[in-house]
């Protein structure tokens, strides 16, 4: 076991450090932004000495060497739109995603599991199709109309809910927070809620389809031949045996909320790393967009491992066999 | 034992949530407003860019500002006068104080300029023909010249003036510099001579500023609100929404589509003029073959009658009619309205005439037409690929086949702009940054090479064009130069080197309690604003 | 425990239970048809899928217009309301856009190059997933860790970054003039490639567990061959969360694509996909002309919705297990 985290901690560096690498190849691509920088009356001589200075006109390897050099010492340097370093925009913005990420996670899991356990045992139910037709409704629409749509009703002609931002934040140390007021919740719903659509669907999809399937097995028919209760039956060995899956997949969608954020956060202007980095990509930030996709690669590295982890956790057969590999 | 855990918490967010929503003691005006994008920077040094200069200058002055109709008019210089061909002499105002009690001198200035002319600040062009400034006394200093410089008042609109012993105490007497991995003090603090004072800022998110009560303008022009909150909102739609719903006083850009829905809200005002900006398209006119196109072996766009053929198939009546809204103003001139040079005589477009157009073609060689690669941006302009959707379907009624590459500025501007100059066909914006037709042509129309022509990316050249703008630039006679800058113009417009499209419509949009000025350079000054 | 598999002897005669004669006639006989009859929900969304596709298919036959040719579009009747309010003509049953285009011919050819698209990426995105997800979850060891490590590097871009390195690379290394033409293909292996994770971790998963479970190690024992065992025994039993992944996935890779095109990859605005019709009519919504993208959502969705019903029953209707 600690073999397997260790090893696994290696991996992960090689990972971080293939992820920085195409990222600078990738660099190349995302535009010029010496354009952005400079006044529209900057001479050509002040942009070569500009491009000069940060080393643009470098070869991507070159470039890269450099970033992993400076990072490895936690420099990630200055952002070329704000002027400040990228390692403290980072933390400024992370606050807000990691929020918005785990409210709408919470309500993804909280909604998706039980309505997926739900449409699994009363699969004919009018109720059951109702859940799975309307939330395939609420995913079939692209994130930046529904969120346009909820804005549209909450905040324009009903005027209930802020229509942007964090609302007031609380400063605990350098972390801000948007939980501990009022007015803070009431800016998260809307964004939680668009964000939280889709992986509440495959959640619930993914739990039901499982529950139907183990439902079936024989295993489930002799606990029920047991004389065990229905609910002992359906909670204590159907459930368990439906989260591989659905571990794996929330574990990534984990992530994914992260990524996906982007276009919600940009719909409603959520300060958090998602605007940050498409903006980054607009402005051809290029410090900044590295230093995000390093720090999103290291967000997917820890939720892998530690989804891993939690296999074993839920499913002792899986025990041996990996204790057996790592070993071996 | 978690009960306990969550009942301490319940407690903590109770106590801390009544900290945040206790009552405010007196009843400040606060204005609320948003814009597209953020000031990147406190420093007002930091880029020549029109939105971080104006949102700077609410905190900054500079030697001579602008009224609420564009004109020159003293700011922190009361007076100035040539006092010889290459000396501007400027009578500086006396009492005025920097936000932290430092009293404004004569070192100021001679210090502000050597820190806009070094690396780390972006605004050395406009001081670009100044050799020297030499301080007479505390209060008069002489910016000495390379050469007759006409226009130098105009410039030094934009040179903000920062406190000498400021940027000494905080190791801040060069703008930022990115190569460095220091933030400068100056770009998350300010310390100006203006009418507000920054009191909050998280960058991107939002800027707080204060009335400033020290304010040497005061007595004449007292300042109506308290405390101004700018948030950043970059999704047109949520900026609009949120002026709908009530959580804003005020906000810029507003969308021509949006704008009537706005006017007709109760309550929603909507403030409009001509902006600065020409919209224009472009040709390479230089390769012997195009990059991007059909026509081998030579460049159609050589042709005169090739790029007229273009010009009159495109029915720019109906793009500023149905794309814009109406919030365009059709133009035949590289420069519009409120720019030094422009003449409502000169502009008068050549008719829209597809007829016409495809005759010109075949006579140019081109029956069945061609295609060409066309280059465009789509968050740049107000509405730019909407303009470039519309202006591929009309060409394609002559025959030409525009292949149409909508791209964010960045991957655009590096497409196009040098040094790669790659496009055979594109659309851009230009704003002269000195309110002179002089700088639109030494940019765009000038030959390029190396120095002028910059943003000449289709490399036209017409040698009348260069005597001319040599001889402007140094005319000193009003009536003289604006002569020869229509000359220029004229020639421009004939030659079409360029088919200018319109000049966008500046609309801000605000609840009808704010009073506001709007000006054509899209510059919002807080310190016009009053609420009732 | 590739011990386990490989010494068994090449020439051991296959083990496996000669296949009841017609057994796919007599799925598709009964118990398909039956199940499909069965279920009104179903034999709905087959329509609803039908007809979209058929308009897709037929899109130059049916649509009133034909919105790619732009000699054919004028400005002068961008953004005319549906038919039936004031202002609109029959014309234009649903409308124009901000150009002039006629909504509902834009939706019908929009919606074959969102197909196109879609599912082209969807489908190889399954396959390249759902092979590296059994490999790596039967041979385990290291050949797991070098496909699961590079699926971590993967996850770190978003899709858009990944079709810019695609796109960026395309252009540089393609002569221009091809450019255009291969721009779908871009954008299906931009999509594609952001997408096989899912699948690929989704299946190692399952493997994981089932590749223990009895069935398989009697497989084992009797001698199957590896791939056999794989492909024909682990793959049906794995399939399921594959099967919600692909479905759910298409809406996704639609939307991605409409994403996409902003940053000026893949297809030209002038040929706009189902998914560019409703991101461009968003910027309208707040002012009120609503038709441009709302249309175009209630088709997608439908779209969607169907395909996924369909899903649904075509996993329950072929899983072994639940027959």
């Amino acid at each position: 076991m600690t073999a397997f985290v260790i090893r696994r901690v290696f991996q992960s560096v090689l990972v971080l450090l293939a992820v920085a690498l195409i990222a600078f190849a990738l660099f190349n691509y995302v535009g010029d932004p010496i354009n952005n920088m400079v006044g529209q009356d900057t001479t050509p001589a002040e942009r070569v000495q500009l491009r000069h200075e940060l080393g643009l006109d470098q070869s991507f390897i070159v470039q890269f060497a450099r970033f992993v050099g400076h990072a490895a010492q936690g420099n990630f340097g200055l952002s070329y739109q704000q002027a400040r370093p990228v390692g403290q925009i980072i933390l400024e913005k992370a606050p807000a995603t990691l929020e918005l990420s785990f409210v709408a996670a919470m309500i993804a899991l909280l909604l998706g599991v039980p309505m997926g356990i739900y449409t699994g045992l009363h699969r004919r139910s009018l109720v059951s199709q109702a859940m799975l037709t309307g939330s395939l409704i609420g995913i079939s629409l692209p994130t930046f109309l529904i969120g346009i749509l909820l804005i549209l009703i909450f905040a324009v002609v009903l005027g209930w809910l802020p229509s942007f931002g964090r609302g007031p934040v609380v400063h605990i140390g350098w972390w801000s927070t948007g939980l501990l007021t009022a007015g803070g919740w009431r800016a998260i719903i809307l964004p939680a809620i668009t964000l939280a659509l889709f992986q509440m669907t495959l959640i619930m999809r993914l739990v039901r389809a499982e529950m139907i399937e183990v439902l079936r097995t024989d295993y489930i028919k002799f606990a029920r031949a047991r004389g065990l209760s229905n609910r002992a039956v359906h909670f204590g060995h159907a459930l368990k045996n439906t989260l591989v899956p659905v571990i794996t997949v929330t574990g990534i969608q984990l992530g994914a909320v992260i990524a996906f954020a982007v276009v919600t956060e940009t719909v409603f202007q959520w300060p958090g790393m998602g605007l940050m980095f498409i903006q980054a990509v607009t402005f051809a930030d290029i410090p900044v967009m590295a230093a995000y996709l390093v720090l999103v690669g290291a967000f997917f590295v820890v939720i892998n491992l530690v989804v891993d982890l939690l296999y074993y956790v839920v499913d002792p057969r899986l025990r041996i066999e990996r204790e057996h590999t790592a070993g071996g | 034992m978690a009960t306990r855990v969550l009942r301490l918490v319940l407690a903590a967010w109770a106590l801390v949530a009544l900290a945040v929503v206790a009552p405010r003691g007196a009843e400040a005006k606060i204005f609320r407003w948003a814009n597209d994008g953020d000031s990147n920077s406190m420093d007002p040094y930091a880029r020549e860019e029109t939105f971080l200069l104006s949102f700077d200058s609410n905190m900054y002055e500079p030697l001579i500002r602008r009224n609420a109709k564009m004109e020159l008019e003293p700011g922190l210089a009361t007076e100035w006068k040539q006092t010889d061909p290459t000396t501007w002499r400027f009578t500086l105002r006396q009492g005025v104080k920097f936000h932290d009690g430092t009293p404004f001198t004569a070192d100021d200035v001679v210090f502000s300029y050597d820190r806009a002319t070094h690396p780390g600040s972006n605004l050395s062009s406009p001081l670009s023909t100044v050799k020297e400034v030499r301080k007479i006394d505390d209060f008069t200093v002489d910016f000495i010249t390379n050469g007759p410089d006409p226009i130098l008042p105009m410039n030094l609109t934009v040179i903000d003036i920062m406190s000498k012993k400021w940027c000494e105490e905080h190791n801040t007497t060069r703008a930022a510099d990115l190569t460095k991995n220091e933030e400068s003090y100056a770009t998350r603090h300010e310390n100006g001579t203006g009418p507000f004072m920054l009191k909050d800022r998280e960058p991107d998110v939002r800027t707080v500023l204060v009335k400033n009560p020290n304010w040497w303008g005061l007595k004449d022009e007292p300042i109506d609100i308290d405390e101004a909150d700018f948030s950043r909102i970059a999704n047109a739609s949520t900026r609009v929404a949120a002026l709908l719903s009530g959580e804003l006083d005020m906000v810029y850009t507003v969308p021509p589509q949006d704008i009537s829905r706005i006017a007709g809200t109760p309550h929603m005002k909507v403030w409009k003029t001509p902006e600065l900006r020409t919209i224009f398209l472009g040709f390479d006119q230089s390769r012997p073959e195009l990059l991007e196109s059909s026509v081998k072996g030579k460049n159609p766009f050589k042709d005169k009658r090739v790029r007229q053929a273009f010009y009159q198939a495109i029915d720019e009546s109906a793009i500023a009619a149905k794309v814009m809204n109406n919030y365009a103003h059709p133009t035949a001139l590289m420069v519009g309205p409120g720019v030094n040079g422009y003449d409502t005589a000169l502009d008068k477009r050549f008719p829209y005439d597809p007829a016409a157009a495809k005759k010109l073609l075949a006579e140019a060689g081109y029956p069945d037409g061609f295609s060409v690669g066309f280059d465009c941006p789509n968050d740049r302009y107000v509405d730019d690929e909407a303009i470039c959707q519309a202006v591929t379907a009309m060409l394609a009624k002559i025959g030409i086949k525009a292949n149409l590459l909508a791209q964010t500025r960045a991957k655009f501007f590096g497409k196009i702009n040098a040094p790669r100059y790659e496009t055979s066909f594109y659309m851009l914006g230009w704003t002269p940054a000195t309110y002179d037709a002089l700088n639109s042509l030494k940019n765009l129309v000038q030959t390029r090479d190396g120095k002028d022509g910059v943003f000449n990316t289709g490399s036209y050249s017409n040698p009348k064009i260069d005597a001319l703008d040599k001889q402007i630039g140094v005319e000193l006679d009003k009536g003289k130069r604006d002569d020869l800058l229509h000359q220029a113009l004229t020639l421009t417009r004939d030659d079409f080197a360029y088919i200018p499209l319109h000049q966008q419509v500046v609309v801000w949009a605000t609840d009808d309690k704010v009073d506001l000025a709007i000006t054509g350079d899209n510059y919002f000054q807080l310190r016009f604003v009053k609420m009732k | 425990m590739a011990d386990l598999v490989s010494p068994i002897p090449a020439a051991s005669p296959p083990a496996n239970p000669p296949t009841p004669p017609g057994r796919a006639r007599r799925f598709f006989d009964s118990d398909i048809l039956y199940s499909f009859r069965r279920s009104p929900v179903t034999v709905a969304a087959a329509v609803v899928a039908a007809l979209i596709i058929f308009g897709a298919l037929a899109a130059p036959l049916v649509a009133p217009h034909n919105p790619y040719d732009l000699a054919s579009v004028s400005l002068m009747d961008a953004t005319d309301p549906p038919a039936w309010l004031d202002g609109g003509n029959w014309d234009y049953p649903l409308g124009t856009d901000n150009l002039g285009r006629d909504v509902l011919s834009t939706m019908l050819y929009g919606t074959r190059l969102s197909l196109t698209v879609g599912v082209s990426a969807v489908m190889a995105a399954m396959l390249l997933g759902v092979a590296l997800g059994l490999v790596a979850g039967w041979r385990g060891g290291f050949t797991e860790t070098i496909i699961m490590r590079v699926a971590d590097v993967q996850l770190s871009f978003p899709a858009i970054l990944i079709a810019l390195l695609i796109d960026g690379a395309a252009r540089g290394i393609l002569p221009r003039d091809v450019q255009a033409e291969i721009a779908v293909y871009v954008l299906i292996v931009a999509i594609a490639s952001s997408h096989w994770v899912y699948f690929a971790r989704t299946v190692r998963g399952s493997v994981l567990v089932e590749r223990n479970k009895e069935y398989i190690q009697a497989a084992r024992v009797i001698g199957v061959r590896p791939w056999r065992i794989v492909v024909g025994h682990l793959l049906p039993n794995v399939i399921g969360p594959v099967l919600v992944l692909a479905t759910i996935n298409l809406a996704v890779a639609i939307v991605t694509e409409a994403t996409l095109s902003f940053l000026g990859v893949g297809l030209p605005p002038t040929e706009p996909s189902l998914g560019t019709l409703i991101r461009v009519g968003n910027d309208y919504l707040m002012s009120g002309d609503w038709w441009i993208s709302i249309f175009p959502g209630i088709w997608l969705a439908l779209l969607i919705l169907s395909v996924n019903l369909l899903g649904d029953w075509l996993r329950d209707a072929f899983n072994p297990k639940l027959r």
